[in-house]
């Protein structure tokens, strides 16, 4: 959807503020909230893709003025609700008045190590040879979903080549609206600054994005 | 937050130990000295070069690094002719397995929305000033793969062995916002 994530070319948030020696959280509750999601994602009731859309359904004027980690929190408190884990009411109050749901784990503390080392990969075996190969001339859809997608409104309607073959990955448009994972062909394609910002580009500039097979179209 | 963790834990659906275990690895274990190995490694190891070059997760995982938030790895390398850089402007997509978590100005809005469209402004902001023949390579990590940058070795470290090399490679070389130079005690 055309949220406020999609930031890509945006202009007037002011400088990249950087900090010397930059602690890891910036206050205790945001060290919570990074292990909270995570542990809470680990569940299974929901994929990344989920996580994603409901960050970014967030309406832009809270989604820029919040704290990235009180993003995170309001998008759990969603995923939580819509997975069926608790009600609108216990994620405001934090007062328990539904008995829990079966989930589909519980990770234990000491199986967190072997959980993050093997990761959720998100390649699939291949359903068909790959639509395009490296070299070939290729246009991004014009397209405006308003569901959940990857393809960045900067990078729409633009051509560019394809620069990496990576393989077939879960689709996150459909993946994230529950309508399961569609692996899809998934390629670096590569623009000249000037295809994506015209004669404003600086100049000696490419940008990639990652594309899934349904984003593109062959150039003959 | 509080209500959140009340009903996460409350009804079972989440350890506490848990998440103190998750938070202390990326406080603790996983961060950016791990990607420095693989830096200094690539730089003294050609084999191990072309392989992080044509299969960075299959490289990386040599050395004992992979997982969540790096299940699909691309390393790109930096040249006198091309200069790398990351980003994710729909999130903060970053290659925790190498870098651990990201500093706060990489899922600024500030940095998403221009680094992209503006890059060699944000690098000369970053200390990066390059000649206008080198091109600069933007790589917007808009799906699973996660990626890396090698940075060039300087000069003046010849016969250096992976530990002294691994030392001097920061973070944010590693995304590209940075180059990689001698300690001033010695250049």
């Amino acid at each position: 959807m055309n949220g406020a994530q999609d930031m890509g070319g945006m202009m007037g948030f002011g400088p990249i503020v950087r900090e010397e020696n930059e602690p890891f959280f910036h206050a205790p509750w945001e060290r919570k909230a990074m292990g909270l999601t995570l542990a809470a994602g680990t569940t299974g009731m929901w994929s990344l893709d989920h996580a994603r859309a409901a960050r970014e359904s967030l309406p832009p004027g809270e989604y820029l003025t919040s704290p990235y980690y009180g993003i995170w929190l309001k998008a759990l408190a969603t995923t939580m609700v819509n997975a069926g884990l608790a009600t609108e009411r216990e994620v405001a109050t934090g007062v328990i008045e539904t008995p829990p749901v079966p989930v589909k784990r519980i990770l234990r503390p000491e199986e967190v190590a072997g959980a993050l080392a093997k990761g959720w990969p998100a390649s699939r075996p291949e359903p068909h040879p790959a639509p395009f190969r490296v070299g070939d001339t290729v246009r991004t859809r014009i397209m405006n979903p308003v569901h959940h997608t990857r393809l960045p409104r900067y990078a729409r309607g633009k051509t560019g080549v394809i620069e990496t073959v990576h393989g077939v990955h879960v689709f996150p448009d459909s993946h994230a609206q529950g309508l399961g994972e569609n692996p899809q062909w998934l390629f670096s394609v590569c623009f000249t600054g000037e295809e994506l910002w015209g004669a404003d580009a600086e100049p000696g500039t490419r940008v990639s994005v990652e594309a899934w097979e349904s984003y593109l179209e062959p150039v003959a | 937050m509080r209500a959140l963790e009340s009903i996460l834990v409350g009804k079972g659906y989440v350890d506490p130990g848990t998440v103190e275990e998750i938070i202390q690895t990326y406080e603790t274990k996983v961060g950016p000295r791990n990607g420095a190995q693989v830096v200094a490694k690539a730089w003294t190891d050609p084999e191990f070069k072309a392989l992080l070059l044509r299969d960075a997760t299959t490289a990386i995982a040599t050395l004992g690094f992979g997982g969540r938030g790096g299940e699909h790895m691309v390393a790109v390398e930096n040249t006198a002719e091309v200069h790398n850089v990351i980003v994710c402007t729909l999130c903060s997509c970053y290659p925790w397995v190498v870098l651990g978590l990201p500093p706060a100005w990489y899922k600024s809005a500030a940095y998403r929305s221009r680094v992209v469209i503006r890059p060699r402004e944000v690098l000369s902001e970053f200390g990066v000033s390059l000649p206008p023949e080198t091109t600069v390579r933007v790589w917007d990590s808009t799906a699973e793969t996660r990626y890396m940058v090698i940075p060039r070795r300087p000069t003046g470290t010849e016969g250096w062995d992976e530990e002294a090399l691994a030392a001097i490679v920061s973070r944010d070389s590693m995304v590209g916002t940075g180059l990689v130079s001698l300690p001033e005690s010695l250049s």
